[in-house]
């Protein structure tokens, strides 16, 4: 949250207020405390039991109890492959996701741009898949649509020589990014339509007069000014995309082998499975660090876009 | 509106204390409880497994018989697929949480848990004073398979042994025929001449990543074969060659002439696919005749059963049974024994056949119910055979050389939940083909080798 703090323009204004008094600030602060106090209870104080259990050797499977082991279990986080593996496949799954999801959006977005019959009920359609559960979608993906025996896909793709292909063995890792994109391609479309829609008209029509092309136009014209939209919808794309676990469980639950496990499914093994509490702890933190560092970017680039707008 | 100061910060600390007291209460709810309280009434909250004997029949006679029994107790009931139901009984009883006073466990989980103290002495508190519940009539290898130093800690629900259903219309049309004990090398002959792939697998076989999915079926050929995890000095022997040749052996199986998506697959999908006929052979838990039998008569009647395939061993089933044990220190646990008892009672043998047919009864658990001349006409194809599996079993001795642990699909020590499942995800994957055998087992025999012999043997 700092980082907000930081990039928000100086005030210009010169008018300083009266300083207050102690009591009067009291009074000022005290009809906010039991949210603060609510706050702290609900997020800092899991965070610091984390933080605690992340240096315990403690397991649910044994009788011993906690004890302190020091950096040892974040010793093994940083050594063991199975945590790297996971932190590639998040990345890979979030960026192929949000990348080919935007692709997609830009595409449909310009097409329901256009005025063509019953363009409502087409924009209707086309962005049912984000109003699905999750899981929902997760699991009728998993059976009716790519299950090898009765699924509809393979079902489809017969007539061009694909037969029984086990979509969630062989192309695991596919499969499901597959879903994510399925699921986030009508977020992006509405995000990019509302880009296009606050297009300003006379700057089209002054293309048009100075006889640009229709390519010409989308990639000088529209592009640059969608960039902003285009920008917005990967930052949120990303930031749901990268915690995706349903998709996961309910399809492949991290399989085959660890091909589909990224870090969100990481960690729910080695609490449900592995009953290391130390270890999942530290995985958290570690996380949680990550994340951080890559928030502070995002939101770098978030506020930049907002001051290009305003620019 | 003048306040003195004291007073607001007299009042932030109340306020502090207020909602410290509450965290306290919330911490510590549940955590009570009387123990000696009447056992006609209380709540009964228990943790069970998604199986169909138990949604499709358990669930339903509670509400309709036992709760009508017995108006005092409310019975609840949280269902899992099997991993989540370990995790979930896990987390409640090691942490002292008392989210169930009933949990449905196995022959892995109750050595472990009575040796921690984490389970009710269910022969001394509650058997020895009722002799109504005659466990004297238990199957002498389950009632051994859930008993700590001679005691009861969980009482079956039903048990089962594995063994190779296969479809007798299938093998006629093809000129074969099933022998009643067949070799690992006569099962990939026959599954060879079946598979026809796109319409019916040769042979269906697990391929889910999990100790008790996967390598449940993987760890009896493993043994068969000659194999086994540790040796007498706990060195694991998973790059040992009988391992890797028994490995080697059923990924082939399932990839050449095994159901597609076999890496995805377990008991209840093969159960499904096996039923609408896409299985020449199915090998799978014995408790799956049951199931045959009440959900899809068809292919039932073109059923044939024979026992678990072998190598080098004479008889190579698997050993598991779903029971019900009490958590120690829960509440009501009165009312939770008398929920055990009548669910894996003799009467509710009785129920289930009354309401569903004497086939459908929960198989494996009881001595008196292949003695039931009703139940031998009813599931005459299967009973003796399960019966025949089960009691050819000794998880004692496992394996074809001397092993320091018991078990014949799992190892009964702590780490086999975390190192059982690794193992499971790297054959899964060499199912899949995202990997080779060897470089599966590679992986699992590092993740066996980061234990010591002394933390295994429990002398650590």
């Amino acid at each position: 949250m700092t980082v907000i703090e930081d990039l928000a323009p100086p005030p210009t204004a010169e008018v300083r207020p009266r300083r207050a008094s102690r009591r009067e600030r009291w009074q000022l602060r005290l009809p906010l405390l039991p949210a603060l106090v609510y706050t702290i209870v609900v997020t800092q104080i899991p965070f610091l039991v984390t933080l605690w259990y992340s240096f315990q050797s403690y397991f649910w499977n044994t009788p011993a109890p906690a004890h302190f082991n020091g950096l040892s279990n974040y010793k093994t986080v940083f050594t063991n492959p199975a945590f790297r593996g996971a932190l590639v496949r998040s990345v890979v799954m979030t960026a192929t996701a949000v990348i080919v999801a935007m692709v997609l959006g830009v595409f449909f977005a310009v097409l329901l741009d256009r005025k063509f019959l019953g363009r409502s009920i087409v924009r209707t359609l086309i962005i049912t898949p984000f109003l699905i559960m999750p899981v929902a979608a997760a699991l009728v993906w998993a059976g009716p649509m790519l299950d090898p025996n009765f699924g509809l896909v393979n079902w489809l793709l017969q007539p061009f020589g694909v037969h029984h292909v086990a979509w969630l063995s062989t192309h695991a890792l596919g499969s499901v990014i597959l879903v994510m994109i399925w699921q986030w391609t009508p977020f992006m479309t509405l995000i990019v339509l509302a880009g296009l829609q606050s297009q300003p008209a006379d700057t089209l029509e002054a293309a048009k007069v100075d006889g640009a092309g229709a390519w010409a136009t989308f990639g000088e014209l529209t592009l640059p000014h969608l960039r902003p939209y285009i920008e917005l919808g990967v930052l949120l794309g990303s930031i749901y995309l990268v915690n995706v676990f349903d998709a996961v469980k309910a399809m492949t639950q991290g399989g085959p082998g660890t091909a589909t496990t990224n870090l969100p499914y990481y960690l729910y093994q080695q609490v449900n499975n592995a009953f290391d509490i130390g270890g999942a702890a530290a995985t958290g933190v570690v996380t949680v660090i990550l994340t951080i560092i890559v928030a502070t970017f995002a939101l770098r680039m978030f506020a930049r876009v907002f001051q290009f707008e305003e620019a | 509106m003048r306040y003195p100061r004291f007073r607001l910060r007299a009042l932030g600390a109340v306020g502090c204390v207020a909602a410290l007291a509450a965290l306290a209460a919330c911490s510590s709810g549940g955590s009570g409880g009387s123990t000696s309280s009447n056992s006609n009434s209380g709540t009964v909250t228990v943790a069970v497994v998604s199986n169909p004997l138990i949604t499709g029949q358990m669930i339903p006679l509670t509400q309709s018989n036992f709760e009508k029994q017995y108006p005092g107790i409310n019975v609840k009931f949280a269902t899992y697929t099997e991993g989540d139901l370990r995790a979930a009984i896990q987390k409640a009883i090691s942490t002292r949480s008392y989210a169930f006073n009933v949990v449905m466990i196995g022959p892995y989980e109750t050595p472990l848990f009575a040796k921690n103290g984490w389970l009710t002495n269910l022969s001394k508190q509650y058997i020895a004073s009722d002799p109504g519940y005659d466990a004297g009539d238990l199957l002498p290898a389950i009632s051994k398979s859930l008993s700590y130093k001679g005691d009861l800690y969980a009482v079956p629900f039903y048990g089962e042994s594995s063994m190779m259903f296969y479809n007798k219309t299938l093998f006629q049309q093809a000129g074969l025929t099933m022998p009643h004990n067949p070799t690992w090398a006569q099962i990939e002959g026959f599954a060879a001449k079946l598979n026809q792939p796109g319409k019916v697998a040769g042979i269906c076989l697990r391929g889910l990543a999990g100790w008790g999915d996967n390598m449940a079926a993987l760890d009896t050929v493993v043994n068969t074969f000659g194999g086994q995890w540790f040796d007498m000095n706990w060195k694991p022997q998973l790059t040992a060659p009988p391992f890797v040749d028994a490995t080697n052996f059923y990924v082939n199986l399932v990839r050449k002439y095994g159901e597609p998506g076999a890496a995805n697959d377990s008991f209840n999908q093969l159960l499904t696919l096996y039923g609408q006929g896409k299985c020449a052979m199915w090998y799978d838990a014995t408790v799956a005749a049951t199931s045959i039998a009440t959900t899809y008569p068809d292919v039932y009647k073109q059923t044939g059963y024979a026992l678990a395939p072998v190598n080098l061993t004479k008889s190579s089933g698997w050993l598991w049974t779903w029971a019900l044990g009490i958590p120690q220190g829960a509440s009501d646990s009165g009312a939770a024994w008398k929920f055990v008892s009548w669910a894996t009672s003799k009467q509710y043998d009785q129920l289930v056949a009354a309401k569903y047919g004497w086939s459908a009864v929960p198989p494996g658990t009881r001595t008196s119910l292949y003695n039931n001349p009703q139940y031998q006409a009813a599931a005459k194809p299967f009973a003796a055979i399960t019966l025949e599996s089960i009691n050819s079993v000794d998880p004692e001795h496992p394996t074809l050389h001397p092993v320091p642990y018991t078990g014949i699909q799992y190892v009964v020590i702590p780490q086999f939940e975390s190192l059982g499942l690794t193992v499971a995800q790297q054959i899964a994957g060499a199912i899949a083909g995202t990997e080779s055998v060897s470089q599966a087992l590679q992986a699992g025999q590092s993740a066996a080798s980061q234990y010591t012999p002394a933390q295994l043997s429990g002398s650590g």
